[in-house]
């Protein structure tokens, strides 16, 4: 195996990644009904070309891209709509949605089709095909994929890294699909290789996954421009300035993006989505969801019809041995608490974590003893403490001198703090604050 | 099952989980680690240190319970775990203790107990507001008033010998010096008690390498540039002491890596110069704080160069 790269700073959180990382990924049986958010993405909401009454099929268009950085959404069960309104969605959100009732036969009505191989298409297409397929980045953050691969024209990429870290406690869904899908994994990133033309692709995996590296050095073997990076095992590995410093040695400058060094990052589960939207000709209708925690029952990776409420995911799982005093969409360190489980999984639901009181850290904040943990943890080499008290005391100004921008809200400094303080969100207030100012 | 709308279920921003360690544990685990030191001390000097370290806790953690709760503080005399609070005053107390000599009055040590915690931490704000180690304020405010009681007077039991300490002797062997066999303050004397305690920092993560190596190395260094030995100079006097229990005071020490090193390296400066240079016989006290003065300066020049630049660049 390779030397581990990484980057500098970084903490170790507790892993709890055995309660899933050998649970093989079940189908979730079809819901009666989906109520499929019309935001699943960063961007513009989507605009509805469907109306109540309407008979939809299984990957029909449902929903119109709202502009370019937008992403169109799909049925993704076969049944009559039953509602175009306004509801709540996780984090009390209140978004339009489209509800559709299902009528048991799962027919589908793609409007891709499906490819034998890649000199089937050119980049262009690609691009074009992603984009009608509604895809967006399944780490989390729902970033549509089409605005990714559609870099300036005068910028060159030469690389692109599948992010394999997984970095986040408990979450294991991209583990599973490097184990059971590593062709698809491959082939999609070969098809995002060809997409921005570019020259090498790297799947860089976390050392704890030493299955999963495996696996995939066996899937690249024939692709002498393809090749497995193994990744110090570290949070937050898995994020994108931080991977491209641990993979390529290039530093994203501040403010730029990753195009900006040649370099484009997608998540495991968003390539074996751009394969199955080439190949297979699917737009995005489903995805891997990791319920875990170690008061559920039975957890489980399960392919999931988007719109599925979380209830009926954590009953599959066999519910809770005790109840949970957390239910967290996502992971434990930039996932966020739900206090209501009749809502839909959307693109950017990866997880469904429960934690325990005991597990709950709900200590009250202490006093900052400049102890420098936070310091030394910042993969952006900031002074999470500084910039802590300088937004408690308004002073954006002399925040924004110290680098608050740069913050990536992986949320290492808070995690480290004995004080229990909440830095990531004064942080968080601070950058609002600048940005606000900035617009004017 | 869980119904519909679970009650219960605490909504609040992440992380959700967090490290281990809070601001007691890492205190305790002070105490802990300067167990070695003050068994140390209990076994050469005998009952008079065990007291004055105990008086100096209570006196400490006494002090600030009044100074934060007021007169409500005395609801608390008679709950130990509440008046320990967050255990930082213990540390403060048995610190205090540890750089006086064993034969000092005990009315003493609680005047500078009281002090410590009154003007060196308190009269800032409390916790993580100080600039300067509570403790060596005391150990200042009773050099400075009480000059003779702190100064030659120093008793060691094995021998019920009285006179002057390694430093002003310059004579002592290595191995008493290590293991602690020699006249001093309660802390000072075993370097091997101060390394079982600092190790036990180091492998719990609550203390890091750079200041004491960047002290304790330019120590050695100038000390035989100025022509004294560096191997007496580690092991006699505070500089052991200080080096891994006083200037690795969180709250008084710079944040950054490179910042640390050069606090470490402006304690071992100051601290040669004073003993080779200077009037008295030990610097470290005067070294350390000096360097705490000099911390948000140091912390400021030293600031880390942001990842990928800054955008204030």
């Amino acid at each position: 195996m390779l030397a581990k790269a990484t980057f500098k700073g970084g903490i170790h959180p507790p892993e709890y990644k055995h309660l899933s990382e050998h649970q093989i990924i079940e189908a979730l049986p079809l819901p009666q009904q989906v109520v499929v958010p019309l935001v699943q993405h960063i961007g513009a909401p989507c605009k509805p070309v469907v109306k109540a009454g309407d008979n939809v099929k299984v990957g029909q268009k449902i929903a119109e891209a709202g502009g370019f950085v937008s992403a169109p959404i799909h049925a993704p069960i076969a049944g009559t709509v039953k509602r175009v309104a306004r509801q709540e969605v996780s984090d009390g959100q209140l978004v339009d949605c489209v509800v559709i009732e299902s009528d048991g036969t799962d027919e589908w009505d793609s409007p891709l089709k499906p490819h034998a191989s890649l000199d089937e298409v050119d980049a262009k297409e690609i691009v074009e095909i992603v984009r009608e397929a509604g895809i967006v980045g399944l780490g989390g953050a729902g970033f549509p994929t089409h605005v990714k691969l559609s870099p300036p024209p005068e910028l060159v990429i030469d690389s692109v890294i599948l992010n394999g870290a997984e970095c986040e406690p408990f979450l294991t869904c991209d583990h599973r699909l490097m184990l059971e899908h590593s062709d698809k994994v491959v082939q999609g990133l070969l098809t995002l290789v060809k997409a921005v033309n570019a020259v090498k692709g790297y799947i860089a995996i976390e050392s704890n996954k030493p299955d999963a590296i495996e696996a995939m050095q066996t899937a690249v073997r024939e692709y002498p421009h393809l090749e497995v990076v193994t990744l110090e095992t570290k949070y937050p590995q898995g994020a994108e300035k931080q991977l491209i410093a641990a993979v390529l040695g290039r530093e994203v400058p501040s403010g730029k993006l990753p195009m900006h060094v040649g370099v484009i990052v997608n998540n495991i589960h968003t390539a074996v989505a751009v394969a199955e939207a080439v190949f297979d000709g699917k737009p995005l209708v489903q995805r891997v969801v990791t319920v875990s925690g170690t008061v559920v029952k039975n957890p489980k990776n399960l392919m999931v019809r988007l719109g599925t409420s979380f209830q009926e995911l954590i009953d599959y799982c066999g519910g809770f041995t005790t109840q949970p005093a957390k239910i967290i969409k996502g992971g434990p360190m930039t996932g966020f608490a739900q206090y209501r489980l009749d809502v839909p999984v959307g693109k950017r639901v990866s997880g469904i974590v429960a934690l325990s009181a005991a597990e709950t850290d709900l200590e009250a904040e202490g006093p900052c003893i400049r102890c420098a943990r936070c310091v030394d943890a910042c993969p952006a080499f900031l002074m999470p403490n500084q910039l802590d008290k300088l937004a408690r005391r308004g002073e954006f100004d002399k925040a924004q001198e110290l680098g608050a921008l740069d913050c990536i809200e992986c949320a290492a400094c808070t995690f480290a703090c004995p004080a229990k303080r909440m830095i990531i969100q004064s942080i968080k207030l601070a950058k609002n604050e600048i940005r606000a100012k900035m617009r004017g | 099952m869980v119904e519909e709308k679970p009650k219960g279920l605490i909504v609040t921003h992440g992380p959700h989980i967090r490290g281990r360690d809070n601001i007691k544990r890492i205190m305790t685990d002070v105490l802990l680690a300067l167990l070695p030191v003050s068994l140390a001390s209990a076994y050469y000097f005998g009952w008079r240190a065990v007291l004055l370290m105990v008086i100096s806790v209570v006196v400490a953690v006494v002090t600030e319970a009044f100074a934060v709760h007021g007169l409500g503080a005395v609801k608390l005399l008679a709950q130990p775990a509440q008046l320990y609070s967050d255990g930082s005053a213990a540390v403060t107390g048995l610190i205090l203790a540890h750089i006086v000599t064993p034969v000092l009055p005990v009315w003493m040590i609680v005047i500078g107990s009281a002090l410590a915690i009154l003007i060196g931490k308190q009269v800032y704000g409390g916790l993580g507001q100080n600039v300067f180690n509570p403790a060596l304020v005391g150990r200042v405010i009773l050099f400075v008033a009480f000059p003779a009681a702190m100064g030659q007077k120093w008793i060691l039991l094995a021998d019920a010998a009285t006179g002057a300490t390694p430093l002003v002797n310059r004579s002592t062997g290595y191995f008493d010096l290590f293991i602690g066999r020699v006249g001093g303050c309660l802390g000072e004397t075993s370097v091997l008690a101060v390394l079982i305690g600092a190790l036990y920092l180091l492998w719990r993560g609550h203390i890091g390498w750079r200041i004491p190596v960047a002290y304790l190395g330019t120590t050695a260094v100038l000390s035989a540039v100025l022509g004294a030995d560096p191997v007496y100079a580690l092991l006699a006097g505070g500089v052991a002491y200080g080096a891994f229990f006083m200037a690795t005071d969180m709250v008084t020490t710079p944040v950054t890596k490179l910042g640390r090193l050069v606090f470490g390296l402006g304690c071992g400066i100051v601290t040669v110069v004073i003993r080779e240079l200077g009037a008295l016989p030990e610097g470290v006290m005067f070294s350390i704080l000096v360097m705490n003065a000099a911390t948000p300066l140091i912390d400021r020049l030293t600031k880390p160069r942001v990842f990928g630049g800054g955008t204030s660049a």
